[in-house]
């Protein structure tokens, strides 16, 4: 489903990603963590081209990303993303947030647009906020709204950047949920995220980067019960105190 | 000193008719004047802002130019290169109005361009990368995401930049143009009542200016329905009185 062959990007001087090689099959639930500033965020923002890359190669379901023919908008359609700070669209209300795409982008009509939001609000467990604006909800619900949102597209792939680390500890929860039905419908997805517990319960593998790299990864349980490298004992032992 | 106040009703068809609306055989006019000053130079204002924000450095310089420029001189001065100038060049004289016109917007639109793009500035932005992220293209996502809140963002800086165009309006006169102060000087020096004109135009002048500051704040309320209070809010506030 995602292929990165040899990939390298700079942020003028800075290399934040070194000779990335990965690859995802459809269906997979891969979880990825490593220190602040290792290029966990700049990684899964290269897969829909939020960020260009220097050298490589990235090819998603079949479509190479560097290749002027790949059509920008349909590999954007394919792939959903949700954010730390949830980034909803603060002037419209959840429903409008969910439609808009699908009815710009993918030409739904009105009605149909309509009527997956609903659904999804149902799904994500808040179908009666359809009509309030993100101010009014609480993080765990605006975050809940922006899996709606993404999922809106029909993705084939769900990307997820830290997203329950702006959320109070008692919201957590109902966003994990709602991402742990996700990976058991068999959707493809990566996620940045330092809650081990879902990466147990879930994930098909775990990826550590530092500093640019992929230090290690592997299966959960023998990832935490014997980790291979250093640097990832070090980390690990650092966030499982929490 | 004695007053006459009767000076104003027995000019008021030359002050406002012709003053204020430039209906008449002067033209000019002050809201003739000032209202498509201010919707061609925020139409140029928007061109200039987001050529300002343009990446592509023959699009980018120009627009900062134009905007360090025209906020660096005095507006007088403008309005007398254009009085002076577009007969040099063109080799005859254009109507008073259509000098001050040009000046205007084209002085304002620096103004208002600044504002445009400070505007643009203040979305945060995770909304550009969401709305990306979307498969919205560059259009649908200004004309959806980004303006929409832009143009909220603007509104208290362009009233107050709409204000002062109106007020500034009044030099206009030093070219000759027929509006209300032109109209208030020439009654006052036929008439000799300085004091009853001035006091009667800066009241009109007065009135314009504050409908336009409460038309703002009307308006930032309207084009901000989530801002509204909300249950939540109130409910929060009413746990937090409640004892622990
Ligand atoms: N737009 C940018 N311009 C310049 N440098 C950037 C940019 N975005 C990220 N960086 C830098 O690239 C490096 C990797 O950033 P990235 O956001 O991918 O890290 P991260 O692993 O997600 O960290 P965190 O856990 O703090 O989110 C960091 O050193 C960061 O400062
Ligand atoms: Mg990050």
């Amino acid at each position: 489903m995602i292929q990165f062959r040899g990939v390298n990007k700079w942020f003028g001087p800075l290399h934040v990603l070194k000779d990335i090689d990965l690859h995802i099959a459809a269906g997979e639930v891969v979880v990825v963590c490593g220190p602040s500033g290792s290029g966990k965020s700049t990684l899964i923002r290269c897969i829909n081209k939020l960020e260009p890359i220097q050298k490589g190669e990235i090819v998603v379901d079949g479509m190479p990303l560097n290749d002027p023919a790949t059509d920008i908008t349909k590999l954007r359609a394919e792939v959903g993303m949700v954010f730390q700070q949830f980034n909803l669209y603060p002037h419209m209300t959840a429903r409008q947030n969910i439609t808009l795409a699908p009815v710009k982008v993918r030409k739904q009509s009105r009605e149909e647009a309509e009527r997956l939001a609903r659904d999804l609000l149902a799904k994500v467990g808040i179908p009666e906020k359809a009509d309030d604006y993100p101010a009014q909800l609480s993080g765990g619900q605006q975050q809940r709204v922006a899996i709606a949102r993404a999922l809106a597209m029909q993705p084939k792939i769900m990307l997820f950047d830290e997203p329950t680390s702006a959320l109070d500890p008692e919201m957590i929860n109902e966003v994990l949920d709602v991402m742990v039905n996700l990976a058991r419908e068999g959707m493809t997805m990566i996620v940045v995220t330092h809650e081990m517990g879902f990466a147990k319960k879930v994930s098909h593998r775990i990826i550590f980067m530092d500093e640019g790299r992929i230090v290690e990864e592997g299966a959960p349980h023998a990832f935490f019960a014997n980790p291979k490298e250093e640097r990832t004992r070090t980390f690990l032992s650092k966030i499982l105190v929490h | 000193m004695s007053f006459d106040w009767g000076i104003i009703i027995a000019n008021w068809k030359f002050l406002i008719l012709q003053g204020l609306m430039g209906f008449g055989a002067f033209g000019g006019g002050t809201l003739r004047l000032a209202i498509p000053a201010l919707v061609l130079g925020f139409i140029l204002g928007v061109i200039v802002g987001l050529c300002r924000l343009a990446h592509r450095p023959w699009i980018h310089y120009p627009a900062v130019l134009y905007v360090e420029f025209f906020r660096g001189v005095p507006l007088v001065m403008v309005i007398f290169w254009f009085w002076f100038l577009i007969p040099q060049m063109t080799g005859q004289r254009l109507p008073e109005y259509t000098v001050a016109l040009t000046a205007f917007v084209v002085f304002e639109a620096a103004y208002l361009g600044e504002i445009v793009r400070a505007g643009i500035q203040s979305v945060p932005r995770g909304q550009v990368e969401a709305a990306t992220a979307g498969g919205l293209s560059y259009r649908q996502m200004m004309v959806h995401v980004i303006l929409p809140q832009a143009i909220r963002n603007m509104i208290p800086s362009l009233v107050t930049q709409f204000i002062v165009l109106f007020k500034d309006t009044s030099l206009a006169s030093i070219i000759g143009m027929m509006d209300l102060t032109k109209a208030a000087q020439t009654v006052s020096q036929r008439e000799i009542r300085p004091f009853e004109m001035y006091l009667f135009i800066a009241v009109v002048y007065w009135i314009f200016t504050y409908s336009m500051s409460r038309f703002s704040q009307w308006l930032e309320v309207k084009m901000s329905p989530e801002r509204a209070p909300t249950r939540r809010a109130a409910l929060r506030a009413a746990t937090a009185e409640a004892p622990a």
